[in-house]
């Protein structure tokens, strides 16, 4: 006898009760805090505040947490969470330029004034496991050198001077927002900047890669990268002035390109940007990449058919919320169209069966 | 601003603004079907129906137009204070529009939508003395046979239903009842 | 009911940019409108676009019921269910007959919807073009053009090669003459009861597209004058209810590969059974339930 299945309400329950005993582990090891992984695995929590789109680190320590380290699953959490909160105001652009860096490097000038900074960068790390951590060593202070309070000026501003580099015209238009917006093509630089700001780290870093390995190639310098600081300020309609409202960390790169030039303008560099929350400088150089990859129609230039080049293959396909949401959907029941299709090919080949036959009787 | 804009919103906007909507989806999937639409009380001498359909409908994504004989009142006040929606004089830049028929002639005046968007046009809110389930004969989705309803001309109706896909779509109101035609309805006199 | 949420969770400005949205669909039959489809606290893929369109329709007298290939018990069709219970303090139904709002996906109920309904349709792909054009710019132009030759020659296409209409679900459509539209992964078997006295609504949120039709619209099954459309459908009758013009899975009993039809629609196949309906291998209900 047939009974059909039933208690789907109880599996779940029950499987989540088993989520949360495996998130914990073994009890006799503390529990993580949100306090830990925050100070402790603060590149996770970048990641997880730059993809969520929410600049708050003890969300994303705790997404983590819940998430049992699945960094896409945390940006998941922040992005539900996100959607949902009220929304004040926009803030005043953030002024890079007056960034409290912590690191600035240029690579296309040997020395620049404020300086090269390299700052906690694992660059030059020899990658040999470190079993001094395993064993909770006690860490040397790092010695630093008072960092000078000035702002660094942006290393591209001096080519910009001289005319060299294309000079990137400022604009007061409020921009697009795409969580607020359906994407509509083609898109605007702002646009395409917003959604590689919070696309995949993983995706972002292939397509700028593919870049250089010659789809869409763009002849790249790291101009400067930069991490620090910056203010956030929001304009106080009321008060008829902007406030501070806080201090965030952003990485910010800008890459020096080819130079192009035309019948009315003389040859110069063109741009890529890349500026993402928190520390992470392989999504910032990633995005700079991909951003200049992308601007081929604005700069005068021909496509050849890149996927890097094509912005609406990248914008679609950017966003790792959506992309692990519909590769995973194919693991849910699909056995009503499976059966169509079932019964689709059943006749197809039986029909090709009696053709054949029917073929074979009239030689 | 005069203390009658500052009352008669939604009581409880959540649940007011669903049952709104509801009737409102209900009518516009159904052309001709009258039915009553409550929650809100916008200053004279706007129907109550109308003003509930903007305090569901509008916020600040959605220029209204609002009639001459609407907007000198405290109406324009009363409807951004409740929804945020910018109250605009150009006529195509609305998203919605409010009115007496003839204020609202010439309707080619409000955005059509366009061939990739045709979403993209103006909903037309028509403020009338009252509803009558007899007058043209209405045909086309969301009608089983043939429906009928007062309205207060044929041919620009017919000629807005020959955009198709492009158009206007139209709510009627009278008092706290409401209608709607939208643009695939085909008329007969 | 969960206070910490909206009713029916989603904000009221979102609802309201959904509910401007589900009115011009419901105003163009068969188009898709753009909508900013919000994160939802579920999975893209997983009837995020159902859930928001659903949100934006519920009232609290509503009475729900949500399904997913036409079973009420399916986990995916128990969390969205439960979700509204939460959040919209809605009540449920396992009933066809008693829900106001039913959302599915992949599956139409089996008897016939009635005029105070509403269908809300969970919707991976919207565009029935996306597979012969990846390019949603290109596609747009298409709809805007009414230039649908690419899926005739598809179609055409597939009975050169095969003698038939290869495609057995996701049947597209035309609507009132004018849009091809994407029915959802549903079988074509359901194709034919698009045409019906309830509203039907339809929900991509990954894609962030809303359509609508509303009740007796037209929806014509794509085809050709000599291949006209069959619905095709099994050649038994359910197992469990003896139903000959019902949907049926296909359910393998044993290592031997014994096979068994039921009914996908769980509430059609209980209603047959409780009216003293026995399919061959079926036994009455009460004994079922024992």
């Amino acid at each position: 006898m047939y009974v059909a299945v039933k208690g789907g309400e109880k599996a779940i329950d029950n499987a989540h009760a088993w989520l949360g005993e495996i998130r914990r582990g073994d009890t006799d090891i503390a529990a993580l805090s949100v306090a830990q992984i925050r100070s402790q695995l603060s590149l996770a929590v970048d990641r997880v505040m730059a993809e969520g789109s929410l600049f708050d680190a003890d969300l994303a320590a705790l997404a983590i947490k819940q998430s049992r380290g699945d960094l896409i699953e945390a940006i998941f959490l922040i992005r539900a969470y996100r959607t949902t909160l009220p929304r004040f105001g926009a803030s005043a652009p953030i002024k890079t330029e007056n960034m409290a860096c912590m690191r600035r490097i240029s690579a296309t000038f040997k020395d620049v004034p404020g300086g090269q900074v390299l700052g906690p960068t694992f660059d030059y790390t020899h990658r040999l496991l470190d079993f001094k951590l395993a064993a909770d060593g006690v860490i040397d202070e790092a010695r630093k050198a008072a960092t000078p309070d000035e702002a660094k000026p942006h290393i591209t501003e001096f080519l910009n001077q001289e005319g060299l580099i294309q000079h990137e015209p400022t604009s007061d238009t409020t921009p697009p927002d795409l969580t607020r917006e359906p994407l509509e093509l083609p898109a605007s630089r702002a646009l395409r900047l917003q959604a590689l700001a919070r696309g995949d780290e993983g995706f972002v870093l292939g397509m700028g890669y593919s870049t250089q390995r010659g789809y869409g190639r763009n002849h790249a310098f790291v101009g400067e990268l930069r991490i620090g600081d910056v203010a956030v300020e929001l304009d106080i309609p009321e008060l008829g002035f902007s406030v501070e409202i806080a201090d965030i960390e952003v990485s910010e790169c800008e890459t020096v390109n080819q130079f192009s030039g035309s019948k009315t303008e003389p040859p110069q560099f063109t741009r890529g940007y890349g500026l993402v929350f928190g520390q992470s400088e392989r999504k910032a150089i990633s995005m700079a990449l991909l951003d200049r990859a992308l601007r081929w129609k604005e700069l005068g230039e021909d496509s050849s058919g890149s996927p890097a080049q094509d912005e609406e293959f990248v914008l679609y396909h950017c966003d790792n919320i959506q992309a692990t949401g519909f590769v995973e959907h194919i693991k849910l029941p699909h056995y009503v169209d499976f059966q169509a299709e079932l019964e689709l090919v059943r006749t197809l080949r039986r029909e090709a069966t009696e053709a054949k036959v029917a073929k074979e009787a009239a030689l | 601003m005069n203390t009658h804009s500052l009352t008669g919103g939604f009581e409880n906007a959540s649940h007011a603004s669903a049952n709104a909507f509801r009737v409102a989806l209900d009518v516009m999937a159904r052309p001709g079907k009258i039915a009553e639409i409550t929650g809100g009380t916008p200053p004279a001498p706007m129907s109550s129906a109308a003003g509930t359909l903007l305090l569901t409908l509008c916020d600040p994504a959605t220029p209204v137009w609002l009639a001459p004989s609407l907007s000198g009142s405290d109406i324009a006040d009363w409807l951004r204070f409740h929804t945020g929606a910018p109250v605009v004089e150009n006529r195509h830049a609305a998203m919605f529009a409010v009115g007496a028929w003839a204020e609202l002639l010439p309707i080619s005046d409000f955005a059509i939508g366009t061939p990739e968007y045709p979403d993209r046009s103006a909903t037309l809110i028509v403020e009338m003395e009252t509803l009558e389930p007899s007058g043209a004969i209405l045909r086309g989705p969301g009608i089983k046979s043939t429906a009928a309803l007062g309205l207060p001309a044929l041919t620009e109706f017919q000629n807005n239903a020959a955009l198709f896909p492009l158009g206007l779509d139209f709510f009627l109101t009278a008092g706290s009842q409401i209608a709607a035609l939208p643009r695939t309805t085909k008329l007969e006199g | 009911m969960n206070t910490e949420y909206n009713f029916a969770y989603l904000d009221e400005q979102t609802k309201r940019m959904i509910r401007r949205a589900l009115l011009k669909g419901v105003a163009i039959p068969g188009y898709q409108v753009p909508f900013a489809s919000r994160e939802m606290p579920m999975p893209y893929g997983w009837g995020t676009g159902g859930v928001q369109v659903t949100a934006a329709c519920l009232v609290p007298d509503d009475i729900l019921k949500v399904i997913d290939q036409g079973a009420d018990d399916t986990t995916n069709a128990v969390s969205i269910r439960k979700f509204f219970e939460k959040t919209g303090g809605v009540k449920v139904t396992e009933e066809t007959a008693k829900a106001t709002v039913i959302q599915t996906r992949h599956r139409i109920p089996e008897a016939a919807l009635t005029e105070g309904q509403i269908l809300v349709y969970q919707v991976p792909i919207p565009e029935p073009l996306r597979f012969l054009e990846p390019s949603e710019v290109e596609t747009r132009k298409m709809h805007a053009l009414e230039e649908y030759g690419l899926m005739h020659v598809k179609l055409y296409e597939d009975i050169a090669r095969h003698g038939h209409i290869a495609t057995s679900y996701a049947y597209p459509v035309k609507i009132e003459g004018r849009y091809v539209m994407d029915p959802s992964p549903i079988p074509k078997f359901d194709n034919p009861k698009m045409e019906m006295a309830a509203l039907q609504l339809f929900g991509a949120g990954r894609e962030q597209r809303i359509y609508a039709l509303p009740p007796y619209t037209q929806v014509v099954s794509l085809d050709f004058e000599d291949y006209p459309f069959e619905k095709g459908g099994a050649q038994q009758a359910c197992g469990l209810c003896a139903a000959e013009d019902a949907y049926l899975d296909e359910v393998i009993m044993d290592d031997a590969g014994t096979r068994m039809f039921v009914c996908s629609d769980t509430d059609y196949c209980r209603v047959r059974r409780e009216a003293g309906h026995i399919g061959e291998m079926g036994v009455p209900l009460a004994e079922d339930a024992a």
